[in-house]
């Protein structure tokens, strides 16, 4: 693998990190399967890529981008909590209304962003290579959400909201209000997912309606593969282990895609994907008889 | 005090599976009064809990702790004066958190939570200390996850996370149901001694004759849906399981065929 290839496998690892700790969030924490991550994302590329091409200020952009994505995880959460719809379903309905309204937004099926102002534009300064650039601003960004969402689930609301998850009938009878958390849950998780999508177009050059396809699968690889290459024995290691998670998926598609023996390209992509995954929920059954548990 | 007026509860109502548990039920547990309740599977003894507790929303009637009328109110809002410790050791704690976690968890019951850190060092201090009156070592374990504990510790750590902050009154749903004898016996006992030194209001139901009679000071017997008897002071000391029997097929003009009552 080329230094390039490396560098950008790196890149895209921190943006699906931030996806991660998203579907970390909704599926690890909650107990919620939430498929509005495929609808999410996309949505914080078209709100940013709009917003950036009317002259908006990038970081303005990028925060109404993660506010609409809390706005469509709380809707999801809210069918879910007050309409008693089944989450999955909840979360599939969210997804296929926001195809719509990403078309919307963006009033077309794509947005370019080449040769305008984005988060990048005051870094391509540094006397740096441009390979480093985009990865080096993502890992101080992803690093300082990192910190926020484990400092979060250590506070009042974040261990009320931990045991909502996973005891619901004990938190309410400690006076957590399980429906409220939920709602604020999926919401925090969905705004990174979109902060993901905004980040993503904005090194990327374009936001496009179809960019969210088998983004939930691309999360879901990073919580479990993590999960499967270091012990989660507290909620800090948790959170980092789905942070290496991503870092790790990327590589190893990067590598599988750049090793010429294998024979694989580009379009293989999702079949790989699916691979890896099965791969990092069976890999852990195999462990444990050896270790003797 | 808790006072419960007129309550009915009807399950699955208009559908073929309704089933009327109360039909105009009144109890009244003055401040104070350690009350235990017996009845046999399907008496209504989990639904009154779970009514008092806000699970289940009954179709009629008032529920007032002290003056307060909190019958329209959900289950967490009624928190700051009810607390509960549930059958299922696994059912009352967080496994995948720690020790000191549940336990600040429970310290913030009835308030508000904010974004403050979840564990402070006053905090700790509270629990080392609660933790250590229950002599199982437990104030040396507080960053071990719950799920690591007996049913048995859980149990007792689930009676002081209810009893961490004040409240109007304690629902004891089964709470040694799941235990061995020997451990049953050390969480009654501790049950016993919090509720003294809190002068706390309890409501207890249990599955077994003996348990109802060795604590409380009231023993309460439901009968689908209805109370069969009520006693308390000398009337009760007095009284062994087979009078509570006699009582029993006095009352409802049949007998008693539920094992588990006269075995437990």
């Amino acid at each position: 693998m080329s230094t390039i290839a490396f560098f950008g496998a790196i890149e895209t690892g921190l943006i699906f990190a931030l996806v991660a700790f998203g579907v970390f969030i909704a599926f690890r924490v909650l107990n919620f399967p939430d498929l509005t991550v495929d609808g999410s994302f996309p949505l914080g590329a078209a709100v940013a890529a709009s917003l950036i091409v009317a002259g908006y200020h990038p970081w303005w952009a990028t925060c109404i981008a993660m506010g609409a994505g809390f706005v469509a995880g709380s809707v999801t959460a809210w069918l879910n909590v007050r309409l008693q719809i089944l989450h999955l379903l909840a979360s599939i309905l969210t997804m296929i209304a926001l195809y719509s309204i990403n078309l919307r937004i963006m009033g077309r099926p794509n947005i370019a962003l080449l040769g305008e102002t984005t988060v990048l534009t005051p870094w391509e300064a540094l006397p740096l290579p441009y390979y480093l650039i985009a990865p080096l601003f993502l890992a101080l960004v992803v690093a300082l959400i990192c910190w926020g969402l484990i400092a979060f689930m250590h506070s009042e609301t974040g261990l009320a909201m931990r045991a909502a998850g996973a005891n619901p009938r004990m938190a309410r009878a400690q006076g957590v209000n399980t429906g409220y958390l939920t709602i604020l849950g999926i919401g925090l998780a969905n705004a990174l997912v979109a902060l993901a999508g905004a980040f993503f177009a904005q090194t990327q050059g374009s936001a496009d309606v179809t960019m969210g396809v088998g983004v939930i699968v691309v999360g879901l690889a990073a919580v479990i593969g993590g999960e499967a290459l270091i012990a989660t024995t507290s909620l800090a290691r948790w959170v980092v282990a789905v942070l290496i998670g991503a870092l790790v998926y990327r590589l190893a598609v990067a590598l599988a895609l750049n090793t010429d023996a294998l024979g694989l390209q580009a379009q293989d992509l999702n079949l790989v994907t699916s691979v890896l995954v099965t791969l990092a929920i069976v890999a852990p059954r195999f462990k444990k008889p050896l270790s003797k548990r | 005090m808790l006072r419960i007026e007129g309550l009915s509860l009807v399950f699955h109502p208009n559908t073929p599976l309704q089933k009327q548990v109360f039909k105009d039920f009144n109890l009244s547990i003055p401040h104070g009064q350690f009350v235990t309740l017996i009845g046999s599977n399907g008496a209504g003894k989990s639904s009154l809990l779970n009514a008092i507790a806000g699970e289940v929303h009954p179709q009629a009637g008032r529920l007032y702790v002290g003056e307060r009328d909190i019958s329209a109110l959900a289950t967490h809002q009624r928190a700051p004066w009810i607390a509960r410790v549930f059958q299922d050791p696994m059912a009352g704690t967080c496994e995948h958190l720690s020790i000191e976690e549940n336990l600040a968890l429970a310290i913030k019951r009835g308030q508000k939570r904010h974004l403050n850190r979840a564990l402070k060092y006053e905090y700790r201090q509270i629990f080392c200390e609660r933790l250590a009156s229950l002599g199982l070592g437990l104030e040396n374990r507080l960053q071990d996850l719950m799920g690591q504990l007996s049913g048995g510790q859980r149990q007792a750590v689930s009676l002081l996370m209810a009893t961490l902050q004040p409240l109007d009154i304690l629902l004891l749903d089964e709470h040694t149901a799941a235990l061995d004898p020997k451990t049953a016996a050390f969480v009654l006992n501790l049950t016993a001694q919090i509720v003294k030194q809190q002068n706390l209001t309890v409501l207890m139901v249990t599955h077994s004759m003996r348990q109802a009679l060795a604590v409380g000071d009231r023993t309460l017997m439901l009968h689908e849906g209805k109370l069969v008897f009520d006693v308390s002071g000398e009337q009760r000391k007095a009284l062994e399981v087979k009078d509570l029997l006699a009582l029993f097929s006095h009352n409802v003009g049949e007998e008693l065929s539920d094992d588990a009552l006269l075995l437990g």
